[in-house]
């Protein structure tokens, strides 16, 4: 019983978003009913899994910018202007949006960038991509392509080696939306 | 589909401690997951889900990519070259695949 509460999740990590508010209120319906069910039958089969590991919060509910970012910084106020973004404003095809992130650091062993996340504010997951550096990077700069499901701001953040983050903040307007159908 | 290609374009001398661009390029249809076939039924996802150069196998940048990297992912980023070595490069896909590509270089 509890396996199959496993498959349910992963059934519905495999669905589309719009899908996914029938299936989740499906799936709120059954899951009391199937826990419930679970310790009954779980009394015949041998190990038995403690509750606690059955319902984790769901990977299947995308995170938002809004609580990315929080989760991110953790309450802290990053610092503007030391990271830079190279975007274009207009972007005619949301399918390839070329971007570059450039922090400005010594990546020194004492002072570096650590990590860089590249965050959507209106694509179906947050997070576009999350690259992490060391001081043999030489330079804190990586550039790679994106979608963008539709005109909206893209958010940088760096986590700086002494802990301070850096962020920087753009907005993309996007002609063809580029996450299909 | 077919085997995903990696291409890699860096300098193959350098002068030591040198900071030099790495360019770097997968074949890959990145498929994201929110799409659907003409039937209505999801595409499920399969994208290359990380990518990590290491140089004489220490790690030196790793990068997570999520739905929203474009097929055929591109990335350029620079690397230092502290002396003579190997420059190794790995495209870790959601089926488990790993595709690797090197690049030797001379520090003269």
């Amino acid at each position: 019983m509890l396996r199959d509460i496993g498959t349910v999740g992963q059934r519905i990590q495999a669905i589309g978003r719009r899908q996914f508010v029938v299936s989740a209120s499906a799936a709120a319906l059954f899951l009391p009913a199937m826990l419930r069910a679970g310790p009954a039958l779980a009394q015949d089969a041998v190990p038995t899994a403690p509750p606690s590991a059955v319902p984790a919060p769901s990977p299947a509910t995308p995170e938002t910018f809004d609580e990315l970012y929080a989760r991110l910084t953790k309450g802290a106020k990053p610092t503007e202007g030391k990271l830079t973004f190279e975007i274009p404003e207009i972007a005619e095809n949301g399918n390839t949006v070329p971007f570059a992130v450039t922090a400005d650091s010594p990546m020194t062993a004492e002072n570096y960038v650590r990590s860089i996340h590249l965050m959507s504010t209106a694509n179906p997951q947050a997070s576009v991509a999350l690259f992490y550096f060391t001081p043999q990077s030489g330079k804190a700069v990586v550039a790679s392509r994106m979608r963008l499901a539709k005109t909206q701001d893209i958010v940088a953040l760096a986590e700086i080696s002494n802990g301070e983050f850096w962020v920087a903040r753009t907005k993309v307007t996007v002609t063809i939306g580029g996450c299909g159908g | 589909m077919t085997t995903p290609t990696p291409r890699v374009r860096m300098p193959a001398t350098a002068k030591a401690n040198e900071v030099v661009e790495v360019k770097t390029l997968i074949s890959h249809e990145m498929e994201s997951g929110n799409r659907k076939d003409k039937d209505g039924k999801a595409i499920p996802r399969k994208i290359i889900k990380q990518f990590v150069a290491k140089f004489d196998g220490k790690e030196i940048l790793k990068a997570d990519w999520h739905p929203a990297i474009s097929a055929n992912p591109y990335q350029s980023f620079f690397v230092r070259v502290p002396a003579s070595g190997t420059f190794t490069f790995e495209w870790t896909d959601d089926d488990g695949s790993v595709y690797k590509a090197e690049q030797k270089v001379t520090v003269g």
